[in-house]
């Protein structure tokens, strides 16, 4: 092999290692760059007024967007109500009792409901809910972000039941305990923390979705009633008052910004630590 | 569960079901079978609901919706040609970006970082991964618009100002701007599904290429890669679908105009985007059945992507380099 041939395939190698490495570092820093802005112009704009104060009407300095917390935390909580349970419950049975037509079958319809754009599944709960009701509300809200919840709740259910070792449900079903009740009392609290982690990822998920709260819970300058009203959420009013053209509106989506992303941060790494202490960590 | 009286043989089926029926575990299966066919009701429905209320404009325009060149909802006119060349042009243009830079950082990652860095960048890539599109979409309006303005589409324009897809006036919101924030959207996603299936190939296919002289690049791009390759493909196919879906901040960055302009560098819509848009605001059965009907476009293309990659990815796990 001649001496020039090496120096060119030593030097093609030099340099897409670096390119590589530039490539990686590259990507670290301007996503890094564009939150660490996020966050110092965030903190900068937060004031104890965001939390405490209904939004000002349009023209009017200062005000917060205290209705859009509630009301982000009641859809989600609607949320929780409509798609923990059915997913849980979904999960169960993939992992438990389906046969293998019944595993193809819920498989292929939670990836297929995984791949639906929010969007659509928002003029779902908008034909379902909105258009039978007359009216925008947070129940259609939270069913919107509940039938998100349902994929990953399904997956994450059945992953972490998988995982719980045979000897395990061996010994308490050679107690003689039903299927059942081996479920209830060994099989589902051996995979509880995964479960729960789950859960909370899904939960951060569904907690930044904007499209689907559009025209489901729409959007509320005042206190929202119960759950049967038009319902302001933490990220609507930032898409709102990003796209508005008032200064002071800019700096109080910044603020919304940041108490969303730390709200979304705070839920992934609680989750990274709770699933850092189970037994089934090697699950995911 | 107590020992079994004394059945008589002929009755055993019954009592058989009977005590399963008290033991409840045919109560639990029913319950979960039931959590399970709720699911796949509440999918239909999906489709139903879609399909039923588009009915007005699928029957009024037919297929000529997807090809007609002109949404004037004024003059009832609703043709979505220039909403799906957005949506396709802007994840193209993403997908270009993000997929070449996303794997390049993928094998920084998985072949020549120390593990430690390499699962601390992981970790934070992850974290992004996590970030609400809307937020994507604030850091568009005020930071990635100004930014293309000045320092892309004027440089662009100024050297290739020549081609059609660089013509023309500039803004700063433009298909372009969408696009590249997609692809930033998109690039968590890639690095980290990309490293993790770099990251399964066996270490003796990278032993077995240096051992025969293969510089450490040859070894990556000769070996590694293409034993890769197929759960690659996958990842950009969910990205892919990723991108077509995305609603807000390519909303907030495309500068919403209806008319098809062959540059990049003036505003465009999306399918995805037009709905957000104008949804609450559609007078009209037409008009709202023409925006279902756009949600249903996006839906079917989404489910044959989402298709490909499933099958991409379900190949190569079995060729155990599994993805997840």
């Amino acid at each position: 092999m001649s001496a020039a041939r090496l120096r060119r395939r030593k030097l093609v190698n030099a340099v897409m290692l670096r390119t590589t490495g530039a490539c990686a570092i590259g990507i670290a820093a301007v996503l890094l760059g564009i939150l660490g802005y996020l966050f110092l112009n965030g903190i900068g704009s937060l004031s104890l007024d965001f939390f405490t104060q209904l939004p000002k009407p349009v023209g009017e300095t200062g005000g917060g967007m205290a209705n859009a917390i509630v009301g982000s935390a009641k859809i989600l909580g609607m949320a929780v109500v409509v798609g923990v349970p059915l997913g849980f419950l979904g999960g169960v049975y993939l992992a438990e009792y389906a046969g293998a037509t019944g595993q193809f079958v819920v498989r292929y319809v939670t990836d297929l409901l995984n791949g639906v754009p929010s969007i659509v599944i928002g003029i779902f709960a908008y034909a379902l809910v909105v258009l039978p009701a007359k009216q925008f509300s947070a129940y259609a809200g939270g069913v919107a972000l509940g039938m998100m919840m349902i994929p990953i709740a399904v997956r994450s259910t059945e992953e972490f039941l998988r995982a719980v070792p045979r000897g395990l449900r061996e010994a308490a079903l050679a107690l003689g305990a039903p299927k059942w009740k081996v479920l209830v009392t060994v099989v589902v609290p051996a995979a509880r923390d995964g479960i729960i982690t789950g859960i909370i990822l899904n939960l951060a998920r569904v907690a930044g979705e904007t499209a689907p709260l559009l025209f489901t819970a729409f959007s509320n300058r005042f206190w929202s009633e119960g759950l049967n009203e038009p319902t302001a959420t933490l990220p609507v009013m930032i898409y709102t008052y990003a796209i508005s053209p008032y200064d002071d509106w800019h700096r109080q989506a910044w603020a919304a910004g940041f108490v969303l992303l730390m709200l979304v941060v705070t839920m992934n790494i609680a989750a990274r630590m709770l699933m850092a202490r189970s037994p089934l960590r090697g699950a995911r | 569960m107590r020992v079994a009286g004394s059945t008589s043989p002929e009755h055993a089926p019954t009592t058989s079901l009977r005590r399963r029926l008290l033991g409840g575990d045919e109560i639990a299966r029913f319950i979960v079978t039931a959590a399970a066919a709720g699911i796949l009701i509440a999918c239909g429905l999906l489709v139903y609901e879609l399909w039923v209320s588009s009915g007005a404009a699928r029957h009024e325009f037919g297929w000529s919706f997807i090809t007609g060149r002109t949404w004037d909802p004024n003059a009832g006119e609703f043709g979505a040609w220039p909403f799906v060349v957005g949506t396709t042009v802007t994840s193209a243009i993403a997908l270009l970006i993000a997929v070449p830079a996303g794997v390049g950082a993928a094998i920084f990652l998985a072949e020549l970082a120390p593990r430690r860095v390499s699962d601390f960048l992981a970790f934070c890539i992850e974290l992004l991964a996590a970030v609400p599109s809307v937020i994507y979409g604030l850091l568009g309006v005020f930071i990635l618009v100004p930014v293309m303005k000045v320092l892309v589409d004027g440089p662009l324009k100024a050297a290739l100002g020549w081609l059609p897809i660089f013509s023309g006036p500039f803004y700063g919101v433009s298909t372009l701007t969408a696009g590249v924030l997609l692809a930033l959207m998109v690039l968590p996603f890639i690095v980290s599904v990309s490293r993790q299936v770099l990251l399964s190939v066996p270490t003796e296919q990278r032993e077995a290429a240096l051992a025969l002289g293969a510089t450490r690049w040859e070894t990556t791009w000769n070996v590694v890669l293409p034993y890769a390759k197929r759960g690659i493909y996958g990842s950009a196919f969910l990205a892919l679908a990723r991108a077509l879906g995305e609603t807000m901040a390519v909303t907030m960055v495309i500068g919403n105009s209806p008319q098809l302009q062959a540059s990049l560098l003036a505003p465009g819509y999306s399918i995805a985007a037009v709905v957000a848009n104008e949804f609450t605001e559609a007078t009209g059965d037409l008009y709202v059945s023409a925006l279902i009907a756009l949600g249903l476009v996006l839906f079917g293309l989404t489910v044959v992507i989402n298709g490909l990659a499933r099958l991409l990815v379900a190949s190569t796990s079995t060729r155990a380099t599994a993805v997840q």
